[in-house]
Order: C-alpha cells, then sequence, then structure tokens
C-alpha cells in the first residue's frame, strides 16, 4: 500500500525546487496545490495539456451549422416568406445568428469539458484534510508525493521532503 | 555611480503595486477583508436605500408601461424609438466596453488587468441584464418577446430572421450567458480562497458550494488557464460580432444616417470608450469604499485616460467621416440631415455630444490630468453622459429628418421616459452594492501572481 505525504512550502521557488529534486531522485509526485498557477510545474509533475480546446471548436462549429440549418429549414422549405423579392436563402444575415449561439455553444461545452477534465465539482477531497491545507488558496504552496516500492514506509520521502525545504509535512489519509 | 541609479531604481514605487513589499497573505486580506470582516459603512447603506428606491421605481415604471402600453412614452408615429433603444445601446456598449477591456488586456498580456477585469467583467454583466430589458420595454405585446425564438408552435409560425430583432435577441443571449460563464471562471480560485477565509459556516457553505471543489492543483490550473484564455480570444469577436448587430440594427434600414457601412465598427468604438470610461469611474470608487489604493495606483488611471484619449480621436474620426460622407455621396437626404444636425432642433445637443465626447477627453494629452483621479472621473463620467446623447441623436435626428418633409416631427419625452432612464442607474447601483459585499472585487489570484511575477511578495 503507497502512503501519500503533502508538504508545505513558503513560495513557489522552494515547491519548484522540491519538485525538480525528489523526481530526479525517483520519487514518485502526485500534484501540487497552488494560491496561482505556477506554469514551471507542469513539466515537473508531467501534466499534459488538455483537450478543452477541441471539443470547444466542434461544439461551436455543430451549433452553428445547425442554426444555420434552422434558419434555411424555417426560411426555404417550411415558410417561405417573399420580402421584396429578397432570396429565400439570405446568406448574408443568415450568418449573424449562427456566429453568435456558435460561440455560446463553444463556450458551454468549453464549460462542460473543463469540469470533466478537472474532475469538479467535487466539494470534497482527501487533500483538504491536509493540516493548514486552507491557506493553499492564499499564501501557501503544497506538493504531494506517494510512496514507492522501495520505501514503503515512506521515511526516505519524509526525511528528502524535509531536506528540500518543506515547513511540514503530513500524511494524506485516503478516504 | 551605477549602484546609485540601480539603488534608486529599487527604492522607486513599483507602477501597478503601490507597495514595495507585498506578502501574499496581504494582497488576500486587502481584497477579502472588507467583505469577510468589515461591516459596510454607513454610506453603504445610504447608497444602498437610494439605489433600492430606484429600483422601486422603475419596478412601478414598468408595471404603468406594461398596463397602459408605449404610449406613456414621448414616442409618436414619426418618432417610433426613443429612450429605450437609446438606452438599450448604451447598456450594451458599456457591457461590451467591459469585456473588451477584460479579454484584450489579457491576451495582450498587460500586467495591470489584475487590478480591473474583475470588475469590468461585473460591469458587463449587470449592463448587459438591463439592456436585454429595454427590447422588451419597447415592444408593443411584450408578453409575446418568446415568439422571437423558434419552437414548435401552433401557429406554424417561425421567427423572421431577417429581422434585426431576431439578431438583437441572440445577441444579447448569447453574449449574457457567454459573460456569466466568463465572469464565473474567473471568479472559481477567489471563491475557494473565499470558502478557505470564512468565518462563519453559512459563508463557508455558500462560497463552498459555488467554488466547487477547487484545490489550486497543477492539473486544475493548466485546465483553467486553457478554458480562460480561449474564453478571451473568443470575447473579442463575440463582443465585436455583439455589437455590430447593434450597429445593423440601425445600418440595416434604409433611412438616411442610418444607411452607413460604417456603424458597425462606429459602434464597437463607441462600446469601448463608454465602457472604458464607466470602468474608470468604478475603478475610483472601488479604490475608495474598498480602500484598495495599494492595488488600484494611479498609473491605472494613467493607462485607461491613455486609452480614452485613442477611442476619443476614433470617434472624432467616426463622425467626421459621418459627415464627410453625406457631402460626397451628394444625396440630398443626407446632406440636409448633417445640416439638421448642427442647427436643427436638437443642436444644442449635438454640440454638447462634441463637447463630451471630442473636446473634453483631448485634456488627457496633459499627463497632470491623466494622473488626477477626480479630474479623470470627471470626464469620464461626462463621456458616458456625451454617449448616451449620441444614441438618443441618432435617434432623433434621422427619425424627425427624414425624406417625406410632411412627417417631420419632435420628440418631447414623458415622465416615464425620464424615470426608465434614470431607475436602471439605480438597478445598476443596487446590483453593485451587493457584489461588493459578497464577492471580491479584485482578482485575488491574479493580484498574488502579479506579486509574485514583479518580486515584490
Amino acid at each position: 500500500m503507497t502512503r501519500q505525504f503533502a508538504a508545505e512550502f513558503e513560495d513557489t521557488e522552494s515547491l519548484v525546487a522540491a519538485a525538480r529534486q525528489l523526481r530526479q531522485d525517483g520519487h514518485l509526485l502526485l500534484d501540487a496545490f497552488t494560491p496561482f498557477p505556477v506554469t514551471k510545474l507542469d513539466a515537473i509533475l508531467n501534466v499534459k495539456p488538455s483537450k478543452i480546446r477541441p471539443a470547444m471548436l466542434v461544439a461551436g462549429i455543430a451549433m452553428a451549422a445547425f442554426a444555420y440549418g434552422l434558419q434555411w429549414y424555417s426560411a426555404v422549405v417550411s415558410y417561405p416568406l417573399d420580402v421584396g423579392g429578397r432570396p429565400l436563402n439570405s446568406w448574408p444575415v443568415f450568418m449573424l445568428v449562427p456566429f453568435e449561439v456558435g460561440i455560446l455553444a463553444a463556450v458551454i461545452s468549453g464549460l462542460i469539458a473543463f469540469m470533466v477534465n478537472c474532475r469538479l465539482p467535487a466539494l470534497h477531497h482527501p487533500v483538504f484534510d491536509v493540516v493548514g491545507f486552507e491557506r493553499a488558496s492564499q499564501d501557501r504552496f503544497f506538493l504531494l508525493t506517494a510512496t514507492t516500492d522501495a520505501d514503503q514506509q515512506g521515511n526516505t520521502l519524509r526525511h528528502a521532503l524535509e531536506q528540500a525545504g518543506a515547513l511540514s509535512v503530513s500524511e494524506m489519509w485516503s478516504a | 555611480m551605477s549602484a546609485v541609479v540601480e539603488q534608486a531604481a529599487v527604492k522607486a514605487p513599483h507602477p501597478w503595486l503601490a507597495a514595495d513589499h507585498e506578502s501574499y497573505s496581504a494582497v488576500t486580506a486587502a481584497i477579502s477583508d472588507p467583505i469577510l470582516k468589515r461591516p459596510a459603512g454607513n454610506l453603504w447603506w445610504v447608497a444602498f436605500i437610494i439605489a433600492s428606491l430606484m429600483v422601486f421605481a422603475t419596478i412601478v415604471a414598468i408595471g404603468v408601461l406594461f398596463t397602459q402600453g408605449v404610449g406613456v412614452w414621448g414616442v409618436n408615429t414619426t418618432i417610433v424609438w426613443g429612450y429605450a433603444i437609446a438606452s438599450y445601446v448604451w447598456w450594451i456598449a458599456i457591457g461590451s466596453g467591459g469585456t473588451l477591456i477584460s479579454s484584450m488586456l489579457l491576451l495582450t498580456r498587460q500586467r495591470w488587468r489584475a487590478a480591473t477585469n474583475r470588475f469590468a467583467e461585473t460591469m458587463t454583466i449587470f449592463a448587459v441584464a438591463i439592456s436585454g430589458l429595454f427590447p422588451i420595454l419597447h415592444l408593443g405585446r411584450p408578453q409575446y418577446f418568446y415568439w422571437l425564438a423558434p419552437y414548435p408552435n401552433t401557429m406554424l409560425l417561425w421567427p423572421q430572421w431577417r429581422s434585426a430583432l431576431v439578431w438583437d435577441f441572440w445577441a444579447i443571449l448569447s453574449y449574457l450567458l457567454f459573460s456569466i460563464i466568463f465572469f464565473y471562471i474567473g471568479l472559481l480560485p477567489d471563491l475557494a480562497t473565499m470558502r478557505d477565509r470564512a468565518q462563519t459556516t453559512i459563508r463557508r457553505v455558500l462560497y463552498g458550494i459555488f467554488a466547487l471543489g477547487w484545490r489550486g492543483s497543477a492539473r486544475h490550473w493548466r485546465a483553467y488557464e486553457t478554458f480562460h484564455k480561449t474564453m478571451a480570444a473568443l470575447a473579442v469577436p463575440l463582443v465585436v460580432s455583439v455589437h455590430s448587430i447593434v450597429g445593423l440594427d440601425f445600418a440595416a434600414s434604409l433611412m438616411p444616417g442610418w444607411q452607413e457601412s460604417i456603424f458597425p465598427p462606429y459602434f464597437v468604438i463607441g462600446a469601448l470608450y463608454s465602457g472604458f470610461a464607466t470602468v474608470a469611474v468604478l475603478s475610483a470608487l472601488i479604490r475608495w469604499g474598498m480602500r484598495l489604493e495599494a492595488l488600484i495606483t494611479i498609473n491605472h488611471f494613467d493607462a485607461m485616460a491613455k486609452i480614452l484619449l485613442m477611442a476619443s480621436i476614433i470617434m472624432t474620426l467616426s463622425y467626421g467621416s459621418e459627415w464627410f460622407t453625406a457631402w460626397y455621396a451628394g444625396s440630398d437626404a443626407d446632406r440636409s440631415l448633417v445640416r439638421y444636425f448642427f442647427t436643427g432642433y436638437y443642436a444644442p445637443l449635438y454640440w454638447l455630444l462634441l463637447l463630451f465626447n471630442c473636446t473634453l477627453p483631448q485634456a488627457f494629452w496633459f499627463r497632470a490630468v491623466r494622473r488626477n483621479i477626480p479630474g479623470v472621473v470627471a470626464v469620464c463620467i461626462l463621456v458616458d453622459v456625451g454617449m448616451w446623447i449620441e444614441r438618443i441623436l441618432i435617434i432623433w435626428n434621422t427619425l424627425s429628418h427624414d425624406y417625406a418633409q410632411s412627417m417631420w416631427r419632435h420628440f418631447h419625452p414623458t415622465l416615464s421616459d425620464w424615470v426608465l432612464l434614470f431607475g436602471p442607474l439605480g438597478l445598476f447601483v443596487f446590483f453593485f452594492l451587493c457584489y461588493g459585499r459578497l464577492l471580491p472585487a479584485v482578482s485575488m489570484y491574479e493580484t498574488r501572481k502579479l506579486c509574485h511575477d514583479e518580486g515584490v511578495a
């Protein structure tokens, strides 16, 4: 069974340095929790780019196509109305509504993709029980690590975290 | 020598953070404590009561309008549009300005946006929601406004997709929902901070629910940044299209002074102009009301005043192009309309418009004016007034002076017009006062990041 430890750091620099060091030494890094985005962590923690944008593109284009199709069907097939001899399929003005609703659909699908990607909403998570974690949204930086087979009790890991400048190290109990 | 210069550089106050050392917790406390710890002051209550009275007056005026019909307004068979449409354009322009500011500054990586983007986005939501009221109010039979949506109905009818009213419906709807999502995503990490700092259970639970369990994980931040930036990139074409549609409401007609291909971009720049002016006024109010002098600095006003100056010059060029096109195209109706601008019944208002929108903002050429907050606020309020006059004159001038001389008539506003002009301002203030007591007025996570990147934390 692996044990997970959350280490608290004072600033981004010590967090990033510690994460680099631990990774080099073969420890298992799971995640980091910071009060603002720290892009340097992405490479160290191997965070993959999300697939939010492709989802937005597909949904936006699909919705725009649907809206155009709806206008075309209503104006040409279902209820043709000759207004001063204008073409029934008045495509220049029929572009306006698809553009607006296409962007709206892209954003709504992006919101859903973002939630799925982050597995939110999830009002509780074991990391919230870590002592002092409420400061992860304010002024403290946390690194979540897990023990490996070579170090089942986590003594080496705890030592390495403290050595790397962690203010405190506490175990995270999975629910 | 170089050491002296270096020392001086270190001592100089930071342009966007008026403190040489700000810890993350100090920044967080400065923004969240006014909400979580300090009670609302007496001034807040006075403002709240006045705003509530204005909201009440608006509700009564809408009730009268809905029971009596649009005849309670000054509109007549010639001037079929009045205050409602001018206010609609004015409010949605302020909203568009808020989005443009927030998204363009994000995309162009303007570091100072952290202090202003939150209330620019908030302003957008309230302004767009208010603007959405007016097209419904101006309908003869507002109870049927849902006919604008395509839904299977027993009349077997479809919306008329070539109608500007239908474009407005989709534009406002899409834009309002977009703005709410954009605002909410921008707020999400700050809601988590509020949850973690809240001192009462009820607040912890409420902020907690809206924070959705945000925990600032590296994976979350990566997805967050992708989504937030993509939305900002979409916001720019969306706002430009929404406001172009507002311009097309006029330009797609056949009226002199309206049927101009410059209208869509001219409306978009007008939106940016009045939006920025309103953000500057709100910045000053929030800076003073929430004691955020360390985060909203004099340099922010300087930067906003420069953008306003640029927008003012483009507005002036747009007016000039209107006059030029009327003369150059040679149509009698257009030429006589431009003469009517300067000499007709509404000419005093037109001169006032030129004074407020074109002349006064030229004061921003001077650094001393840009760095004087009361001065910037005064000019901005006058710009907002000038932009409302511009919208009402677009309507009045053209409709009062169209092709048939026998139809020429004037508009005389009624009490209902005036109440529905000023009442919604109270609604806006009412929303904003509630927002100021519930949600952080400045983005906390972005300010923390700014402190980190600028090395002041």
